[in-house]
Formats: C-alpha cells, structure tokens, sequence
C-alpha cells in the first residue's frame, strides 16, 4: 500500500444530466480527499462536454460519475466517446447514483469500469480506486 | 434542592443494575445525535420548565402544539397523496385516474427536469433527461392533457415545481378557464420554494433576488384570484434528504419560511392576507418517537412564528399545515421488501404527529421509478393505517408522553438556536449566499456515512443481517419513445399556434419583467397563447440572469 501511496492519485467527481441531489458525490469527494487523493468536484448540472474538457485540464486519473435521475444510458455513452476522442481511454471509470442492474453490462462494455449503487462504502470505493489505479501503467 | 424521585430511582435501582450489566451502548442518541436517558418522568418536564398552557395548549387552539385541528382525523383523515409522474402527460394522466380509482384522494405531479430548470423537452440539455424523474410539461395542450377527465373542482392537486412555480401554475388555471372552472373552485399547493433549492435540491434558475419576487408574485396573485391555492410549500423534505438532522430540517424550513414572508410583507401585504395559505413539507425518516416530536415542535414554532415575529392576528395564520413523505434516503437497494417496513412505520410517525397529507415511498425506489405494484402497496400502507390501526382515532396521542414531550422541547431549542444565527448572518438568502446551510448539512451527511461504515449505526441488509439479493424484477423504465412524442408534439403546437400573438405575449412578459408589475398575468397571458415553459423561462432568463452553484465543496 505504502509504494501506491507515493503517487497521489487525481480525482474527478462530476455530476452529469440535470439532477440536483449531490448528496453522495459530495461525501464520497470527501472520502476520496481524506484517503489522500487529490479531489475536484465539478458541482451539479455538468454537460458531458464540461465534464471531459474538466477531466482533460485537470488531467486526472479517475472520474467518478454521479447521476440519480436516470439519463445515465444518454450522457455516460457521450462522455467516454469525448474521452476516447482525446486519448484520454486511459483514465478509471467509475459510476454511482440510480443505475438498475440491467444498465450495468452494457455501461461495462462501455469501459466503466466500477458502478457502485445506494449501499456502497466510500472504504471499498477508495480500495478498487487505489487498486484499479495502481494496476495501470503510469504515464 | 431536594433530591427528585427520579434522582433517588437513579442510585436506589438504576446504579446498582448498571454496575452488573452494562448497557448495549454507552450512550443513546436520537439520528440528529440528541442524548436519550434511560427514561424518562415528570422531573424530566419540569427541569425542562414545561407549562402546560403555554407549551402544549389543546388540539386546534394555539400554539397548535397538539394538532391544527380540534378533532384531527376524527373529522376527516389526511389527504392520500402519492407523488408521481412520468415518461409523457397521456402516460401521467393515466396513473392519477388509476391512482384515484384506487381510493388516493389528492394528486401530486411530479415533473421531469427541463420542466423543473425551465427547458423545454427539445433543448440539448434535456437529453436523456425528458419524462424520466416526471412528466415533460412544455405548452397549454400537455397540461390540457395531463388532466385529461380530472374534475379541476373536486380534486385538488399538489405540483413539485420552484424555479418555475408560476408557469405551472399558469398552465393549470389556464386549463381550468378553458374548462369554465372558475378559478375560485380549483385547489391546490405549488412548492415554490425556491430557497431550498439553493441549499439542497438543486434546481433553481435565476438569482435569489429574482427568485424570490416571483414567489411573492404568486402570493399576491393568488390571493386575489385563487384563494383556495397553497401558494408555497416550505420544506424541509430535500434539506434532510441531503444529510440535514431534524432539528436542521426544522430550522432550515423556518428560516426559509421567515425569508418568504418577510419578503412579502415587504412588498406591502398583510400577513394575515397570505399567511393561511403558506403550507409546508416535511419528511418521516425512522426515529419515530423523534420524528412525531418533530412535527409537534413544527406546529409550535410557527404558531410563535407568526404570532410573536410578525405579529399575526388570525389564528388560520398561526396555523402550520404540512405534507409528508417518508424518508427516500432510508430505501435500501438491498432486500427491497424490507422498505415496506420502514415506510410503514415513517408513515405511523407522520401520523401520530398530525400531518395532513402523506406520500408513502415504494420500496423499489433505491433502484428506479417505482412499480405501479410498489405503488399500490404504498397507498394499501396509508389505507391499513387510517382504517385498520385506531392511530386515526384519538387527536395527538402521544401528547402528554415525558419522552416526546422532552424531545419537542429540546428540538425546538435546537431549532431557535439556529434560527438565531442565521438572523444574524442577515437571514436565509444571506446565509445561504455563504453556503452556511450546505455546510453544516454535508458535514451531518458525512458523519451519518462515517457511522454507518464503522459500524456505529446499523442499517438493516446494508451493513448488517446481510443476504444475497435475487435481482428485483417488474421494475419501471422509461423508454425513449416517450421522449420522441413529447418533442414531436411540442414542434407541432409550435407550428399551430399564432405566431404574432405568442411573440407579443413574450414581448409584453419582458416589459412586464423589466418593471416591478405582477409578472402572473403576464405569464397567464403568455401559455394561453401556446408560449411554452422555455421560451417564458428564457424572457426571464434574458432579464434576471442566470445563478450558478452557490456551495461546491
């Protein structure tokens, strides 16, 4: 553990679609923060270009998308399309928020790579971070 | 002074059995971390400084602690009002008369996001977002069918809408013109709360300056022209969703309220004009004893409200009305049937604290839209407890209790507490300018995170009493279809309608918006002539700007 932490993992949490409840990005921001990870949070109401432009200047490592309303099957495909189309396919996908099981091997194809429903611990979310992370190779 | 029975209990028999057998913890806490004794007694009130008269009073008379109304649900039982709305007006429409057919006695719409922030369903950033967490309203024809066979004069309807309360409001009076209600017969309650949004639930539009002039346009509007209409529905719903305690959801909600009527007799009404119409919004989460306290130190502080701080005369002022829901937050997407148990018992709370309307959640919804099954168990939930418990027949029955009486004190401290300070800031706006609400919320919703991970708290399924899940079927989707015919019959009312008159409509909006006018009739004027929602939205847009996020991180 102590190798991994010598790199300090970046983080972007982002809220896509038009949903307002920020309750869990916030916690899991902070969760992530305390666990030593250097955190942005893009606020509510981000477009998936927003989110990839922030993800691209920021040049992160992880993006955390939380989404409650149900756009998910919309905005996800189009943000790792923006992705992909500047190189960035490296970077750790993760999803929380609402997304029914049936979404997640579709999302999966995609390249999401962790989709954490209500329930999930912000311990065992910093964990697959810390691992997906680190069993990529770093640029 | 000399030592009370319940001190003498304490070392006579409390003591020694604690010294042979510790306590399952060290300490009890109620959810918004107040200590709870052992148990308590009379003493407890009196160190407490209870007055019978003055902080408990009789059902229907003031300070309401007990009840707005002398017989409560004796006389008439509280409103069956299940939320919903979904994928297109013709879909919606469809659930209420069910829903109605099926014994609910309200409706309660709900409406997706580009209606909520004010786009219409063909704006590129309502993709992916239309008919999905309600239904898509963009023009008088979607409203005209949305209550399709819904006697406007019988049924009164409650609509979850702030940014762009008075649209709706509009398009819904506009119906029932067309239909030759008078708008004296229809009823209802908009939220309107556009101050909470801020704080907790996200979907403002314009600055709170602006914001707040269109809410104080609907008090006045409907004061003079739909009297029967809950101009706003202040809440405290979404503040505890987003990790408020209750004794936060409290202060937050008056704080709030404070602000609303203040502004309007600002701008030159009288309390007792608007006051009785101003209705609030609370949640039921699981501490029951805790959340009955709530509602009952809720009816006490605005009775003190209004009498004391804006020295109300008519008692319907003093009065404190209010819906509840029960606590989405508490729906585990774990073993989904055991949130029938927890709504059940949400919704008990809600009515041993004397609410006068209920939504009761279904158990899917930590995993999507709910069923029409799910939904149907919710409204069985509220018939079981109204008909088959004897809770509905005896006015406030915990009232007189030493625990519930103790809590409904120290909540309400709690609350004054805040309050305080917030009127130091400079009020609600102020203080929510700072992001002061949005702080002291995420830091309570962290810490209720950290104890549920460590153990401290234990949620049933979650991180206890754990069980592989079958994967829940009959779940509620949306599909993209919805989405198509809405924007193909919003292109259609665009082509039909007269051109020339919606633009002089929305030109006299602006005029209108740029003075200090009535902005209702002009709004009325505008969806009368088939303007939609966005374009409306985009005159004020033009004129009040835009609010972005107050609070990051």
């Amino acid at each position: 553990m102590m190798a991994e932490a010598e790199r300090i993992i970046r983080v972007l949490v982002a809220k896509p679609g038009l949903d307002g409840h920020d309750r869990g990005a916030k916690v899991i921001a902070r969760a992530l923060r305390d666990a030593g990870m250097e955190v942005v949070y893009t606020g509510i109401r981000q477009t998936p270009r927003m989110i990839v432009e922030t993800a691209l200047q920021e040049d992160v490592d992880v993006i955390g998308l939380s989404i409650l309303s149900g756009a998910h099957m919309e905005l996800f495909p189009e943000i790792i399309l923006g992705l992909r189309e500047n190189g960035m396919e490296d970077v750790l996908l993760v999803a929380g928020g609402i997304i029914p099981l049936e979404d997640h091997p579709e999302l999966q194809e995609m390249g999401m790579r962790g989709i954490f429903g209500p329930g999930a611990s912000t311990q065992d979310i910093v964990s697959f971070i810390r691992e997906s992370v680190g069993a990529r190779p770093v640029g | 002074m000399a030592s009370s029975d319940k001190e003498q209990w304490r070392r006579r028999t409390l003591d020694p059995a604690l010294k042979a057998r510790a306590q399952r913890r060290d300490e009890f806490v109620t959810d918004s971390g107040l200590e709870v004794d052992t148990a308590y007694a009379d003493d407890d009130l009196s160190d407490g400084g209870f007055d019978h008269k003055q902080d408990l009073g009789n059902p229907g008379e003031y300070p309401f602690t007990r009840g707005v109304q002398p017989t409560m649900y004796r006389g008439r039982l509280w409103t069956m009002r299940q939320y919903s709305g979904y994928a297109t007006a013709e879909e919606s429409n469809r659930r209420y008369r069910y829903l109605l057919e099926q014994g609910q006695t309200g409706l309660s719409v709900a409406f997706d996001l580009p209606t909520q922030i004010g786009y219409d369903s063909d704006h590129p950033l309502a993709r992916g977002e239309v008919g999905k967490v309600g239904v898509p309203i963009c023009h008088l024809e979607d409203m005209e069918t949305l209550l399709e066979g819904i006697p406007l004069d019988k049924v009164s309807t409650s609509m979850t809408i702030n940014a762009t309360a008075s649209v709706l409001l509009c398009l819904y009076a506009a119906v029932a013109k067309k239909r030759g209600v008078p708008l004296s017969k229809i009823s209802g309650t908009l939220q309107n709360d556009i101050l909470k949004e801020y704080i907790a639930r996200g979907t403002y539009i314009y600055p709170p300056k602006p914001s707040m002039r269109l809410v104080v346009d609907v008090f006045k509007y409907c004061s003079a022209h739909i009297p029967r209409w809950n101009t706003i529905s202040v809440s405290g719903y979404h503040m505890r969703e987003a990790g408020a305690t209750a004794v936060q959801e409290l202060a937050f909600t008056f704080a709030n309220a404070i602000e609303y009527v203040q502004s309007a007799v600002d701008a030159g009404l009288d309390v007792d004009e608007f006051a009785g119409r101003v209705s609030f919004f609370f949640v039921s989460h699981n501490n029951i004893f805790e959340e009955a306290a709530k509602f009952r130190a809720a009816r006490r502080m605005w009775a003190k409200i209004m009498k004391e701080r804006f020295r109300a005369q008519n008692p319907r002022s003093m009065r404190l009305r209010f819906h509840t829901q029960t606590a989405g937050v508490t729906l585990t997407a774990q073993q989904p049937d055991n949130n029938v148990v927890r709504t059940t018992l949400q919704a008990l709370a809600a009515v041993l604290g004397g609410t006068q309307s209920l939504h009761v959640n279904s158990r899917d919804e930590a995993l999507s839209l709910p069923s029409e099954e799910s939904v149907q168990i919710s409204l069985r939930t509220q018939q079981i407890l109204a008909h088959e418990t004897g809770i509905a027949d005896v006015v406030d029955p915990l009232g007189g209790s030493y625990y519930v009486e103790d809590l409904t004190r120290r909540l309400e401290e709690g609350a004054w507490e805040y309050i305080r300070r917030i009127d130091d800031m400079g009020g609600a706006v102020d203080s929510l300018e700072q992001g002061f609400q949005m702080g002291e919320i995420h830091q309570a919703a962290f810490q209720h995170q950290m104890e549920v991970e460590s153990g401290r708290r234990t949620i049933v399924g979650v991180n206890k009493y754990k069980s592989e899940d079958a994967p829940t079927g009959g779940l509620l989707k949306v599909d993209e279809e919805a989405a198509r015919q809405q924007t193909a019959r919003l292109e259609r009312v665009r082509g039909e309608r007269d051109g020339a008159a919606a633009s002089a409509a929305l030109a006299r909006l602006e005029e209108v918006a740029r003075s200090d006018e009535n902005t209702v009739e002009a709004i009325l004027e505008c969806v009368e002539n088939y303007c939609t929602l966005g374009e409306i939205c985009d005159v004020f847009r033009g004129v009040f700007g835009e609010q972005r996020e107050l609070a990051g991180l």
